[in-house]
């Protein structure tokens, strides 16, 4: 566009107010979509921001990779007697580590988004009160899906050999998968309520840290003191470690699964009703 | 959809705090449908907050209001469904492309994927973004940001709209393009409530005026009525040397009466309906010694309503620490 007022300056600017005029008479309202189709349009939002700035993958990728070559060739021998044992032992610890990791950043986007003017346009639609939240957590999924692929590519590579083979390995990936959108419902609370998303991160971290050290995730918690020994036995964490660990063996034990559903159902039916409130409030 | 009540927006004593800020403090308004109604007032003035009552999305303290009929807080859902919102920060996504912006939209309002994409296309040709469509909005500047926003508040025909500040921080000929197309969507026949701390923009646009100042409306009337309010007309004069405009106040005020100091600290108005006397007040001046760089007989500014009537002028309160909900805009 030229500044220069030409005569065909003049004659595009009264074409745009022709075209103005109709686009603003020509569309009325189409009925209500469902809540899960505007949760599915959020979930679409994060995939394109994906898209457009790829690197934001990065945390997904390489955080895994070496957490997953450290912990392998590090403490692998110290641990378990050699590196081969270990990883059986801590590669669905690792895969469970480093989705939870990445629920803090649910919490920490969150925040950041708060800070721009697209949430008010949103908050102002006529739309299903959860529909940002769960979709950006639905988007959030495939993250975590990303992260757990990269990680069980990486262990087979290395010599994981799955006894449940793809199943198992999908049926414990889904199982994370499902407790982290529980959990990450704790920190999108947490991120509505904290002044800036490095407050967001660090209080997220200070909380999913020792949960996820104190737990089976890394070693057998038969040599630890007993009062910490208890603490790690009902550690969800722990119990989820345990779970998909049986899936991906191909020893899963009904009741752990059943224990890890009921703790994410339990954080989804407190939290997020909770972070709504939160993110709706005036 | 339309309620009977030939208002689009009637609030009551509306209140709200942070903390020990009583940002809005008893607002009323009424507006009519189809009117233009401007919110007049500086930063922290209490705009935004009216205007996040009024949308939704803020709950009153204490007052009631009613948007197209509905109760903003019994039936805030109603209201959402018939409103839009465009922000002081421009209410759009910047991490993705004006295109992805309006389909998005569209399709959170129940649009089908085929109709979204061609009311986003037909959007961004209308307001001069198609050439843009595809590049991440975070790469637009103000002015296009701007026509995204109110692109996206009409993606489906609202009845009421709020504006505010729509050309804070844009320049001339991206404000103009913006009240194009603002005068365009009045034409059709939407009712807007149009939040400014811009006195020319309120008169340009509004047919009605709140003014509006630490949290209480000050003032109500048509552009003209307000203009009235504080006499028909006014000599503006400047002065060679600020040093001498106490002496030209002792004067103006002796010949005129109403003298208000501007800003500039060489200009000082009085107010005067007559030429005559404006031009004896001027030769009195001259008389004195006051040496005068130019002088003007105008009606009145808002600015000088606004000035008339708070008794500091706007700039005045802007330097003063903005309300925390009133954000500024970024550079």
């Amino acid at each position: 566009m030229s500044a220069n007022p030409t005569p065909q300056a003049a004659t595009a600017s009264a074409a745009d107010e022709a075209a103005v005029r109709k686009a603003i008479s020509s569309t009325p309202r189409p009925p209500k979509p469902s809540a899960l189709s505007n949760a599915l349009c959020f979930g679409w939002r994060g995939m394109l921001k994906v898209k457009h700035v790829p690197e934001q993958l990065l945390d997904v990728t390489i955080t895994p990779v070496m957490f997953v070559l450290m912990f392998t060739y590090l403490f692998g021998g110290a641990i378990a007697g050699s590196t081969g044992e270990y990883l059986d032992y801590i590669l669905p610890g690792i895969l469970v580590m480093s989705v939870l990791f990445t629920t803090v950043y649910s919490g920490v986007a969150l925040n950041t988004d708060l800070t721009k003017g697209v949430v008010d346009r949103f908050r102002s639609l006529p739309i299903w009160r959860p529909a940002s939240l769960v979709g950006s957590l639905l988007g959030d999924s495939v993250r975590y899906l990303v992260a757990g692929t990269v990680i069980i590519g990486l262990g087979v590579i290395l010599g994981y050999r799955p006894g449940a083979g793809i199943v198992g390995v999908l049926a414990a990936l889904g199982l994370v998968i499902v407790f982290a959108f529980g959990l990450s419902w704790v920190f999108t609370a947490l991120g509505l309520l904290m002044r800036s998303p490095s407050a967001v991160m660090n209080a997220g971290f200070m909380g999913i840290f020792p949960l996820t050290f104190l737990s089976n995730v890394f070693v057998d918690p038969e040599t630890l003191p007993t009062g910490l020994e208890a603490f790690v036995a009902v550690n969800p964490i722990s119990i989820l470690a345990t779970a998909s660990r049986g899936l991906m063996e191909g020893s899963s034990d009904a009741g752990d699964i059943l224990v890890v559903l009921a703790v994410a159902a339990g954080l989804t039916a407190v939290f997020a009703p909770l972070t709504t409130r939160l993110y709706h409030r005036g | 959809m339309t309620s009977q009540s030939p208002l689009a927006i009637e609030a009551t004593g509306l209140v709200k705090v942070f903390g020990e800020t009583h940002a809005v403090d008893g607002v009323d308004l009424t507006v009519r449908r189809g009117s233009v109604y401007g919110v007049l007032g500086p930063n922290g003035a209490g705009k935004t907050t009216t205007i996040r009552i009024l949308a939704t999305l803020l709950r009153p303290d204490a007052g009631s209001a009613r948007v197209l009929g509905h109760d903003v807080v019994k039936e805030p859902d109603a209201v959402r469904s018939a409103v839009s919102l465009t922000g002081q920060l421009a209410s759009v996504d910047e991490d993705l492309t004006g295109r992805e912006n309006l389909i998005l939209i569209g399709r959170l309002l129940g649009l089908k994927r085929a109709a979204a994409r061609a009311r986003a296309a037909e959007l961004l040709e209308a307001f001069g973004l198609a050439e843009a469509a595809v590049r991440l909005v975070k790469h637009y500047s103000g002015g296009m940001r701007r026509r995204l926003d109110l692109a996206a508040s009409i993606v489906v025909t609202p009845e009421l709209m709020f504006l505010d500040e729509p050309t804070t921080g844009l320049d001339p000929r991206s404000r103009n393009q913006v009240w194009g197309i603002i005068r365009v969507l009045v034409a059709e026949g939407t009712t807007i409530l149009l939040c400014t701390q811009y006195l020319e923009e309120a008169d340009q646009l509004a047919d009605g005026i709140a003014v509006i100042d630490r949290g209480k409306v000050i003032a109500e009337g048509t552009p003209g009525q307000l203009k009235a309010s504080v006499g028909s007309g006014s000599l503006h004069v400047r002065l060679l040397d600020p040093e001498q405009r106490p002496a030209a106040k002792l004067v103006l005020e002796r010949e005129l009466g109403g003298v208000t100091l501007e800003p500039d600290s060489a200009a000082l108005s009085a107010s005067c309906s007559e030429a005559d006397r404006a031009a004896e007040a001027v030769a009195e001046l001259a008389r004195s010694g006051v040496r005068i760089a130019d002088f003007s007989l105008g009606q009145a500014s808002l600015d000088e309503v606004f000035l008339a009537l708070t008794g500091h002028s706007a700039e005045e309160v802007q330097a003063t620490p903005s309300d925390p909900t009133e954000e500024e805009q970024p550079a």
